[in-house]
This record gives C-alpha cells, structure tokens and sequence, in this order.
C-alpha cells in the first residue's frame, strides 16, 4: 500500500540552481566549443523552418482566399456560376453525423470491450489491438477502393452518402477506439471497485461511473474523428461521387468540402473559389482540432 | 435472472463491437485481393510489377506500373530527404531546447500542421511550390514545376508532424540520468543531446521514420496535386512522375474491365506496401520495447 504520512509530502522546491548559466555565458562558450555552438544552431534553424512554414502556410491560404470570399459562394443552389460550396458545407455536415453515428458507438463499445472486459492476456484483445494499429495506417485511398468495391458494387448502393458514411468510420474507427480506451484506463480503479462495493453491477459501474469520468477524454477524440472526416478527400471520390448538390437521401452522391475544393482545383477553372473553399475547410478543420485539444486539458484538470 | 441476462448479452455485443475492426481488415484484404489478383493473373504478374509501359487505351491495352513504383519509391525517398532532418532537429529542440513559455505555444503548432487537410497542403504545392519550382529551375533543367522535387518537398512538410511527434515522445523517454551522467562528464548540453541522449532514442525515431513513409506513400490528393502525373518512367528531379495512389484516382472514374482491375490490382501493390511498413513498425516497435 502507498500510504505515507501528510508530513513526508516534498515541501515545494524553493532552493535556487546554482549551477544556471548566464546567456552570456553560453554565448562565450559557443566560442570556445565550436561544435556545440554548431548544433545548438542547427537545431535552432530547424525548428524555425518548421514554425515558419506552418505559418507561411496557413497565412498564404488565408490571405490567398479571404478576398474572393463572396457571398455568392454560400448560395444554396449550385451551379457554374457561382460555383457555391453551400452544399458540400451541408454535405459535410451530413457526412460527419453519418460517420460518427456508425463509428462512434462501435468504437466506444470495442474500447469498453478491451478495457473493462477483457484481460490484457486475452488472445481476442491481441488480434484485435493488432488489426485497429493496420486500419489506421490503411492510406485514405486504399479505403476508397474497398468502398467502391463493397458498399458501391457488392451491395449494389452505387455512389452515395451512406456508401461514404461507412468507408470514412471504418477509417476513423482505430481513432475513436484508441482515443476512448486511453480514456477509460485513465478512469481510477478505485472508482470501480467503489462502485463494486456498492452492490452496483459491472453494466452499471460501466455506464454510470466509468463512462461519465472518460467523457473529455472520447470527446476529444470524437472532435479528431470529425476533423479527420471532414479534411477527407480520397475515401469519398468513388464512393460517395462528386455530385455538387445535397442529396435528396443518404442514397444519393454528393461531394463534400474537401471534394468540392479538389474537383476546383483540378479542373483548374475556378482556382479563385478553390482558395475561398480552402479558407472555409482550413478555418473548419482547425476550429474543430483546437476544440479536441480545448476538451482534452479538462482531462488534465 | 433478468439482470444477469443483460449483463452478460451486453458483453457479448462489447465484444461483438470489438470484433468489427477484425472483420474490417479481413473484408478489406478479402475485396481487394480478391478484385485484384485475377486482373494480375490475366496481365502475368511480372509484366504487371515490372511492365514499363502503362498504355490502357492502346491495342492491345499494356499495363506495366513498374513506372508509377518507382515513381511512389522515389517520391517517398524525397520526402525522407527533406523531412527526417527538418523534423528529427525539431523534435530534439523541442524536448531539450525549447523554454517551456514557447513550447506552450509550440506543442500545439506542431499538431495543427498534422491537422491541415491533405488536399490543402495539395492546393498550397499547386499555387506556390510549383510555381517556385518551375521559375527557379524551369530555365536550366526544364519541366513545368510539377515534378518529382515538387512533390518530395511538400510530402516533406507533410510528414514533419508525424516525424516530431513520434520522436519528441522517444527522446523525452530516455532517462534524465543518461542526460546527466554525460553533462557529469564534463560534456556540454548539445554534445550530452546530440551524442548520449538522441543516440539512445534511435529506435524511436527509425519508427517516426518507418510512420513517415507510410504517410508519404499513402498520399494521394496533394501528390496529386503537384506531381504531374506523367505515366512514363522517372526522367529526371525536375520532371512530372506519376505514383501508384495517384494512378488509382486519375482513371478510376472512367476505367472499365481489365483497365479498372488493373488499377484495383494497383491498390493491392498499394496494400502490400503498406503492410510490409506495419510489419516493420512492429518489429521497431518491440526492439524498442526489449532495449
């Protein structure tokens, strides 16, 4: 057991360092040990490259795209003039509540399967731990070809939201798996065994106790998903097509943002509306990753 | 009665939840070796893998991708290039160099790079790094700047998150200890980083290395983008290539019969790879584990 008396807690460390040196020291030392100067710099530079061409990136997007924001680029119907993203923002929409509404239950149910039920020495956990590591680094594309194949030809929906919906959660369910076991451990087992002790069921301790204390920690992962759907452009061109309308039922083709911004892009046509497009997914997508890293400290605290 | 019922029907379906992901992968594999290995039957597996002309409109169509392999192999060579050392000096500056006031600010920059859609890194190459490409170099070595340099350079930048992440965790989990017996030792911080500390993360960062060219094969809307496409042989660094993920998506749309099991066979050379860097990641990942 781990119980120490109050008393032994470490008083905080007051003590100052005494062997800190001075920037100018540091600087005198560069010179008197070239190589260590040398390395310090090249790892200074790398990481200013890396900053800067985040920056660089995301600024040129911005700035290349806000001025061509119009609003008759959020007209509700499509056509070749105005060349509006309303409906692939509403597609995307769609097509994210579809995705997590497969994807999220399943993976939140395996995790609780992995974490409350199974022993880590259970061969099932094995196999399966081992198949969610090849999903997730199953390339987008090679996801888009096995839609095509099942959902559009086999089962015969041909191009279609659900076709889409379905491909992009079985892609974003190691995610949500993942991100939901690591929030489960991170429950204490002293709840469970509280709840236990209770007279409580294991049903019970699970949903009542468990689930409520891992919720920042799903939902944060839930946000990545949605992110990572919403950013999604190979899985979805043949599977649920290009068509540049809201579709009347999940069985009709309709492009989402992303698509929507590729197909501009391609064509080469319209490159002006392909960087508005991109202002609004970038702005989207990175709303949504602050959001799951926002949701994710309330772990912490 | 009735609550031990639900109990135990309740962990049937978690474990019915936890087996999707099993038959995922089995239907996955299934669909596309099944779709595809006929298709590499019908061509002869070695004109297939080694063919070096890719002509579907052509009578008799001729499907050879060893073009659109070498095309991926040296794409991904070029992004290692480019990203390996931008990101391995990062993620060491960010462990053991960066003040922690920046590192708050930092740490989640580097997240919102691997948070950036792949078609708007695609878009960013198409606008601005071809452009550069084709007025810097257009004159002396010719080519439109889409091209194998192009495409190595921004899968670079797409890979440095996974490459800092993935090594930054690695370089933060060797014990302070080695850190201080070196500094002991009379060693300056960088020399104690650069010679004790990273050296000792060399697992780590071969398996941000193996996680990076997953990413950087696997890419398909930014290589896309600004690769050119060209279904020939690699000419040149300054010349347009075509890669395995970006012959699926040009002619899928319009392919039929043989052509379009050809590029499904496309996806299972894809798929191959792919499983061969998992295997590869695993065995790093368990030498990291013993050592």
């Amino acid at each position: 057991m781990n119980l120490k008396p109050i008393s032994a807690k470490a008083p905080p460390l007051t003590i100052k360092a005494i062997n800190t040196t001075s920037y100018k020291d540091r600087l005198l030392g560069y010179i008197k040990h070239p190589l260590s100067g040398l390395l310090f710099l090249i790892v200074t530079v790398a990481a200013l490259v890396t900053f800067a061409v985040l920056l660089f990136i995301i600024g040129y997007i911005l700035i290349r795209g806000v001025p061509h924001l119009n609003l008759s680029l959020f007209e509700f119907q499509y056509n070749t003039t105005n060349v509006s993203m309303m409906p692939a923002i509403i597609n995307t929409l769609i097509m994210v509540v579809l995705a997590l509404l497969i994807s999220g239950p399943l993976g939140i149910f395996s995790a609780i399967y992995l974490v409350e039920y199974a022993g880590s020495a259970n061969r099932l956990v094995k196999i399966v731990r081992m198949t969610a590591e090849t999903l997730s680094g199953i390339p987008s594309i090679v996801y888009g070809l096995f839609g095509m194949l099942f959902f559009v030809v086999t089962i015969g929906w041909g191009y279609s939201m659900l076709a889409g919906a379905l491909t992009l959660s079985i892609m974003i369910l190691p995610l949500v798996m993942r991100t939901t076991e690591e929030a489960l451990i991170s429950v204490p087992i002293s709840y469970r065994e509280g709840s236990y002790a209770l007279g409580a069921g294991k049903l019970r301790t699970v949903f009542r106790i468990v689930l409520p204390g891992a919720i920042p920690g799903i939902l944060a992962g839930i946000i990545l998903a949605t992110g990572r759907v919403m950013g999604e452009t190979a899985a979805l061109l043949f599977t649920a097509g290009s068509v540049a309308q809201v579709p009347d039922s999940v069985l009709g083709s309709g492009r989402t943002l992303a698509v929507h911004m590729y197909v501009l892009a391609n064509e080469g046509l319209h490159v002006n509306q392909a960087s508005a497009t991109g202002v609004v997914l970038l702005v989207l997508v990175l709303l949504i990753n602050w959001l799951s890293a926002a949701v994710a400290k309330k772990i912490v605290k | 009665m009735k609550k031990q019922l639900i109990e135990s029907v309740m962990k049937y379906i978690f474990m019915l939840a936890a087996t999707v992901s099993i038959l995922a992968v089995a239907l996955i594999c299934a669909f596309l070796f099944i779709n595809g290995v006929p298709a590499m039957h019908e061509i002869g597996f070695f004109n297939f893998l080694l063919g070096r002309v890719w002509a579907p409109s052509d009578t008799p169509q001729v499907f050879g991708i060893f073009p659109m392999i070498l095309g991926s192999i040296y794409i991904t060579a070029g992004a290692i290039i480019v990203g390996v050392p931008i990101g391995v000096l990062t993620a060491i500056f960010m462990a053991k160099f960066c003040p922690p006031i920046l590192y708050r600010y930092l740490k989640p920059a580097t997240q919102l790079l691997a948070g950036i859609p792949s078609i708007v890194y695609g878009f960013f190459g198409l606008i601005v790094i071809v452009p550069m490409v084709r007025e810097t170099f257009g004159i002396t070595f010719g080519g439109n700047g889409q091209s194998i340099f192009t495409a190595s350079i921004l899968l670079g930048i797409m890979i440095l998150p996974t490459i800092i992440g993935v090594s930054e965790a690695a370089i933060r989990a060797v014990p302070e200890s080695y850190y201080e017996a070196a500094v002991a030792m009379g060693a300056s911080h960088e020399r104690s980083v650069f010679f004790v500390v990273t050296p000792a993360a060399g697992s780590g960062i071969m398996t941000s290395i193996i996680l990076g060219v997953g990413r950087a094969i696997g890419e398909t809307m930014a290589v896309i983008l600004v690769a050119g496409n060209q279904a020939r042989m690699p000419t040149g660094l300054f010349r347009g290539v075509r890669t395995l993920t970006a012959n699926i998506v040009m002619e899928m749309g319009y392919a039929a019969e043989l052509h379009r099991e050809a590029l499904i066979a496309t996806g299972v050379v894809l798929f191959v790879f792919i499983l061969i860097i998992n295997v590869l990641f695993n065995l790093m990942k368990k030498r990291g584990q013993q050592l």
